[in-house]
């Protein structure tokens, strides 16, 4: 079905479709208690005037799958999560908890990931933490970026942030690469032409045929896509948008991946942190 | 996933008669037979769970045939009338001949 | 404006390429759901209608459908999704415990179509209902 939509979108179809149409709806995200902003106004020199999250443009069957931990299937890679969290593993035969205690004190890393690392001169995603922490103190060998073990731990870390605001930083050091992801972002690639800012700057809240065009937040990831049938990382949804816009993607943990994660945070600034989301 | 790991979510706790809701889910690609390999071609053998099972002290309250057309980490979701305290026991049966277990007590409050 | 399938095949046909796609995996046809139906009721008449089947009217994505099914005092329900390769879903069997005859999962379903179910009552008769269920078919999220 992606060479129908690729034909289409070729054709001008989207900018035939840009008119008004029905935009994020005005749900609201509570996950047992737990309230989670999904709309932010945008701050003066954004390009858009409200921020939504992503989950504010998905039916209320996809909504509802993220309001309860039981029905959310992420809910099994979190437990996996919290059985590597605890099991020791490479040289030195060490826990994450035997270092870093509860992964509760996890809190707030999700919400402030990529940042900044002296010692590397580079950013650093939760990805790139969890396995330099694996390498540095359990002498092992890491983690692949889309394995279960990564997903099922980003998510277990990512969710004890979760409510918190998106608050990424974008001065100092970091300034260079919120640049370089919006120039990323809106660089017209591939055969089709397209940026990210042509779906989800111009066109979110409209449909692509019967997909409906979300801001391309990122505050819900590592997410659990129905259309994967399982979680994937932020990193992964971005190669799967390349490919749909006919462009070779960028690899996993690459700069320019990275650095697109990071502007992407930056434009989501104060969305609650939603990880581990439901998506279509 | 790396591993097949069943959840259930049952009460703790429940008054005699009372009906319950009990929640199930298992990780499982439930891979239905229909999928070809992206390079090889050649189609991806089917590997389900075929049958799923919930009892309590020994007697059923569901039995489920599934087909392939049950999602990816398979839910179910259903009610019992609470007939007094005891043990809830889960079993899924793969096509490879595995059965996987969970088990949950409910007391009587 | 929403791109409709059809839309989407116009354009393509003058442009010729429509060879290039993919082809739908074969649904079942009346016969598969006949023979399906039959295997369960043994071939007994079935009343239309008692069973309540609730699923999104539109589906965002087919892998992941929620689908809960219902008929008071049904012993078991045959769930089947007529638009599938293989139509059978699951059938729900109602033990002694089992407080209400419902259960709730989520299925896959390959294209728009109806889900059917039909119940066996504690009497030993059969009722049916019917149900369809857009799946949109999208453009980065499909």
């Amino acid at each position: 079905m992606r060479q129908l939509f690729a034909i289409a979108a070729a054709a001008g179809f989207i900018a035939a479709s840009a008119q008004a149409g029905p935009g994020p709806d005005e749900d609201q995200l509570e996950i047992d208690g737990l309230k989670i902003v999904t709309e932010v106004k945008a701050p003066d020199d954004h390009p858009l005037d409200v921020i939504y999250s992503g989950w504010r443009f998905r039916t209320d069957e996809t909504q509802s799958l993220q309001m309860d931990d039981f029905e959310n299937p992420a809910m099994v890679a979190v437990e996996y999560g919290i059985e590597l969290w605890d099991t020791p593993a490479g040289t030195s035969n060490k826990s994450c908890a035997d270092c870093h205690g509860d992964v509760e004190d996890m809190a707030g890393l999700k919400a402030i990931t990529p940042k900044w690392d002296e010692a590397a001169g580079a950013p650093l995603t939760l990805e790139d933490l969890v396995n330099r922490s694996i390498k540095e103190h359990q002498g092992g060998e890491g983690w692949k970026w889309e394995s279960a073990e990564m997903l099922a731990m980003t998510a277990l870390i990512g969710m004890q942030s979760r409510g918190m605001p998106v608050n990424v930083q974008s001065d100092g050091p970091m300034a260079d690469w919120v640049e370089k992801g919006k120039d990323l972002y809106y660089t017209r690639v591939g055969q089709l032409d397209m940026s990210c800012a042509n779906c989800h700057e111009d066109n979110n809240g409209q449909y692509i045929r019967a997909d409906h065009l979300s801001q391309g937040n990122t505050n819900g990831f590592p997410t659990y896509r129905f259309k994967w049938q399982g979680l994937g990382s932020l990193h992964r949804r971005f190669s799967g948008c390349m490919k749909n816009i006919r462009a070779q993607p960028f690899k996993r943990g690459s700069d320019e991946f990275t650095a697109l994660e990071i502007y992407l945070a930056t434009r989501g600034a104060g969305l609650g942190v939603e990880s581990p989301s439901v998506r279509n | 996933m790396a591993k097949v790991k069943p959840r259930v979510k049952v009460p703790k706790k429940a008054e005699v008669g009372e009906v319950i809701t009990i929640k199930t889910l298992i990780s499982h690609p439930m891979e239905s037979g229909q999928r070809k390999d992206k390079k090889t071609g050649d189609l991806i053998p089917r590997k389900i769970i075929n049958k799923f099972v919930a009892s309590f002290e020994g007697q059923e309250v569901v039995n489920v045939d599934v087909d392939p057309a049950v999602s990816a980490n398979p839910y179910f979701q259903f009610d019992m009338k609470f007939p007094g305290a005891g043990t809830m026991k889960f079993e899924w049966t793969d096509d490879d001949g595995s059965v996987y277990t969970a088990e949950k007590k409910i007391k009587v409050g | 404006m929403k791109l409709t399938r059809r839309d989407a095949l116009l354009l393509t046909a003058g442009a010729a390429i429509t060879a290039s796609l993919p082809l739908p995996a074969l649904a079942a046809t009346p016969e598969d759901i006949d023979a399906d139906i039959a295997a369960f009721t043994g071939g007994a008449d079935v009343k239309e209608g008692g069973v309540e089947i609730t699923a999104p009217e539109i589906a965002e994505n087919g892998n992941t459908v929620p689908v809960e099914v219902s008929a008071p005092g049904a012993t078991s329900i045959l769930l089947l999704a007529a638009g599938n390769p293989n139509p059978g879903v699951a059938t729900f069997n109602f033990g002694p415990l089992s407080a209400a005859s419902e259960a709730k999962t989520r299925i896959r379903l390959a294209g728009t179509q109806d889900l059917i179910a039909v119940a066996k009552m504690a009497d030993g008769s059969f009722a049916m209902s019917k149900r369809s269920v857009k799946v949109t078919i999208g453009g980065c999220g499909g």
